[in-house]
């Protein structure tokens, strides 16, 4: 179970391919289900161009949140590993913002643990994303 | 410890132009009541609250000591 958030903007597949790495006596041979979200910011929004964003976040609760949320999906869920990992700062257009992963012996523990956590992480975990755009800056709205 | 910290994020934080204050507290006082004393006005209805990091109502009760957090509907992910 492993939960990151950070500034640096980070390769997704690269980030996966270092977690099986590293939790390979965990994985090898038991993970027959890897499933995996990657969320990365557009460049439109509502009908209007947005030329970058800006994440904040609440340092701390945040990633007890998250912890929360792999602990609970653990519980839900017969997995092997969960690795969540956000941005927070400045993005650009089609950086990656957030992954989530889950592994599990079979498909339906990871589909359901991967939906879930980004489910959550969506309405409970303490971001929010101020768009730039042409008109100006605002704060994105829940959706 | 006879303070309390307070943050507040993102738009209203820019709506009250600071990030964080302490005010002075002696008794166990509610979330709201503590929003109307340092803030003014009623919490507005959408607005979240945590305690400590950790998610609470308007009606929950903070102490001396104790991190408060206001802030809108979060919009991570």
């Amino acid at each position: 179970m492993t939960v990151r958030v950070q500034q640096d903007v980070f390769d997704p597949w690269r980030e996966l391919a270092a977690h099986e790495t590293a939790q390979v006596e965990r994985l090898a041979g038991q993970a027959g289900a890897a499933v995996v979200f990657v969320g990365r910011m557009r460049d439109f929004s509502h009908g209007t161009p947005v030329t970058a964003m800006r994440l904040e976040h609440y340092s701390g609760m945040t990633e007890a949140y998250l912890e929360k949320i792999s602990i609970e999906a653990c519980t839900r869920w017969e997995l092997l590993d969960t690795l969540i990992l956000h941005r927070f700062g400045s993005l650009q257009p089609d950086d990656p913002i957030v992954l989530v992963a889950a592994w599990s012996a079979h498909r339906d523990a990871a589909f359901a643990a991967t939906r879930y956590l980004i489910d959550e992480l969506k309405t409970r975990a303490p971001f929010w994303k101020q768009e730039q755009t042409p008109a100006g800056n605002r704060w994105v709205q829940p959706g | 410890m006879s303070t309390v910290t307070i943050r507040y994020f993102a738009s209203i934080r820019e709506q009250l132009g600071r990030a964080n204050e302490r005010i002075e507290l002696s008794s166990p006082t509610s979330a709201g009541d503590i929003w109307q004393q340092a803030a003014g006005g009623l919490l507005p209805s959408n607005t979240l609250v945590a305690i400590n990091q950790i998610y609470a109502s308007p009606q929950t009760l903070v102490h001396p000591g104790d991190e408060l957090a206001f802030f809108p509907p979060v919009t991570g992910g």
